[in-house]
């Protein structure tokens, strides 16, 4: 079984970073794994998407995905753009905000499509912690926690091998630990 | 030592492969490394300069204003013995156009590592096999790697290949641009010890030496320069079964089986598609797919490039009913696209043999999807049933 995320943000928020992150803590558990990029020459605020494929078995597949298991929306100003994040999302599927509070909106294109969602206020986590809006590690640890995909100790591991110094490492720690606890499930 | 989980002698590790190609360097205990930056390259030269900040590598790092300068420095810096490695893409191997062929005449052993990346215009980061393909024939063995793991590995064996007395030329080890040079999969990595043995330190002939002078690259016109260029011809010819060899001893060692091509359900394959680089598991994955639906459906990769496998090519495909071959390129006014006529001219001689159809795909980045491989088996399958090719190029993904 494959397992396929795709993440959304924008320029210079590390939405790179959180699936590949996220990819190098599936190698840790012994899973096969393929991340991939999707962006143009270094673009400040405009969307950029990430790609994680999960598998027990080798993956051969080279190609974006289309049809994605769990979307992982990381910064709030698209949450209103419905068509750029749910597209090809499967029904049934896992949908992970950043958000204060889910608009109806979404809530009801949810609900039609039959997505778990799952909110986090990864905003004031990352003012709490950094003092500046860094959602991807937050939303890395929500992640965590909606999909059970993969364990919280593996992401943190991946994490200390990313952030050699010990005060990235820590700070990171934490946004990842309190978003894993404080995400929760609308529905 | 590499982060991740010990198996026997090997670890598992998480990398992309940019980090994959840097750490078979530090491995490889190069020397000299000569590079300007540009993407997406830029993440190798970066790491095995950290390499040899941390004092993990023992190399001099030439920072140089060109890869121009860049090719240049590794000529001087491998005639004088040292193991030599650099990396480029696209417009960057442009640059070092004519210090490419002086590197293959000259026979210094240089390890290139190229991300490959489409040449402009209009000004595009992402992969096409253009770079590759441009140099095709200025003398250089060439690879491609179809995932991270054999960018690693082929980086290593790279060294031993190149260094190898019976061979002396400078090697390209091909990575598609962004899908795997930034692509990050699982991958083995071999202890150093094993690394060591298998690549001991070179051992370098007619090496300039200030005490017994000689003449690098003098002029030579009519009365000897066919007679040099026609030695260069037999010794590149003559590499081929020491590639082999080493590829088969490094097959051994790491237990992943390397050889010029790989082949996927070619026993009974009535149409296949022939690729390169991180295609190769994509087409496998779809032909995967259409062989449950009872369609006999084969995959040709090649990992060596240049010297090109005419043989191993030739036994494989003279008996498959139509052939797709797949090229991330185009080459304006030829007969078909690159892969496309060394796969023509490989045939030609058998007696039985595929229709053949090209297809340009892929260029600049555009996504090779799971659709448009199922799209050239589809084209494969339709010309193998009626006997005819409908078109002989076709363009897939282009809107």
């Amino acid at each position: 079984m494959v397992y396929e995320v795709r993440w959304h943000g924008r320029g210079g928020q590390g939405v790179v970073t959180a699936s590949d992150l996220l990819a190098r803590a599936a190698v840790l558990e012994g899973k096969y794994v393929y991340h991939a990029p999707e962006f143009g020459p270094e673009r400040r605020g405009a969307p950029v998407r990430a790609y994680t494929r999960i598998s027990n078995e080798p993956i051969e597949q080279h190609f974006g995905i289309y049809n994605p298991d769990a979307v992982v929306v990381i910064d709030p100003s698209l949450l209103k753009l419905h068509d750029l994040i749910l597209s090809g999302i499967k029904p049934g599927g896992l949908l992970v905000v950043n958000a204060k509070t889910v608009d109806s909106d979404l809530l009801e294109r949810a609900k039609e499509l039959r997505l778990s969602l799952w909110s986090v206020d990864a905003y004031t986590i990352a003012m709490d912690i950094f003092g500046n809006p860094l959602y991807n590690t937050p939303m890395l640890g929500a992640f965590t926690r909606a999909a059970g995909l993969v364990k919280l100790e593996s992401v943190l591991s991946a994490v200390k091998e990313r952030f050699r110094s010990p005060v990235a490492f820590e700070r990171n720690a934490e946004a990842i630990k309190k978003a894993y606890e404080e995400v929760s499930k609308i529905v | 030592m590499a982060v991740g989980v010990q198996v026997g002698r090997q670890t598992r590790v998480g990398m992309s492969g940019n980090e994959a190609v840097a750490y078979a360097v530090k491995q490889s205990n190069v020397d000299v490394v000569a590079a300007y930056p540009i993407t997406p390259q830029t993440i190798i030269v970066e790491r095995i300069a950290e390499y040899v900040n941390n004092g993990e590598l023992n190399a001099a790092c030439v920072a140089v204003e060109s890869e121009h300068s860049a090719l240049s420095a590794c000529i001087g810096a491998s005639l004088t013995g040292a193991r030599v490695f650099t990396a480029t893409s696209s417009q960057g191997l442009a640059l070092m156009w004519e210090i490419l062929w002086i590197a293959s005449a000259m026979r210094t052993p240089i390890v290139m590592a190229l991300a490959n990346r489409a040449l402009s215009a209009p000004i595009n980061i992402h992969c096409s096999h253009d770079d590759a393909y441009a140099v095709r024939d200025a003398g250089w063995i060439q690879f491609f790697a179809e995932d991270v793991q054999e960018a690693y590995d082929l980086t290593i064996q790279a060294f031993r290949i190149a260094e190898d007395e019976r061979v002396l030329f400078p090697v390209i080890v091909n990575l598609d641009g962004f899908i795997l040079s930034h692509g990050v999969e699982a991958l083995y990595v071999l202890d150093d010890e094993s690394v060591n043995a298998f690549l001991p330190p070179r051992k370098p002939i007619n090496t300039i030496d200030v005490e017994k002078p000689m003449t690098y690259g003098p002029l030579v016109l009519y009365d000897y320069y066919m007679e040099f260029k026609r030695a260069q011809a037999e010794a590149f010819n003559n590499s081929y079964p020491a590639i082999l060899g080493i590829l088969q001893e490094y097959s051994k060692l790491s237990g992943r089986n390397y050889a010029p091509i790989k082949t996927y359900g070619m026993e009974d394959a009535e149409a296949a598609l022939v690729v390169l680089g991180s295609s190769a598991g994509t087409a496998r994955f779809v032909a995967r797919r259409l062989r449950e639906q009872g369609k006999k459906v084969g995959v040709v990769s090649l990992t060596l490039y240049r010297p090109f496998p005419r043989d191993e090519l030739a036994r494989v495909l003279r008996r498959v009913k139509s052939v797709v071959v797949m090229d991330r390129s185009y080459s304006f006014g030829s007969p078909g696209a690159q892969l496309f006529m060394d796969v023509a001219s490989a045939l030609y001689d058998e007696k039985e043999r595929p229709l053949l159809v090209n297809a340009v795909y892929g260029l600049g980045g555009r996504d090779f999807t799971a659709e448009q491989a199922e799209m050239a088996f589809r084209i494969a399958l339709e010309t193998a049933r009626s006997g005819e090719v409908k078109e002989r190029q076709v363009w897939l993904g282009v809107r």
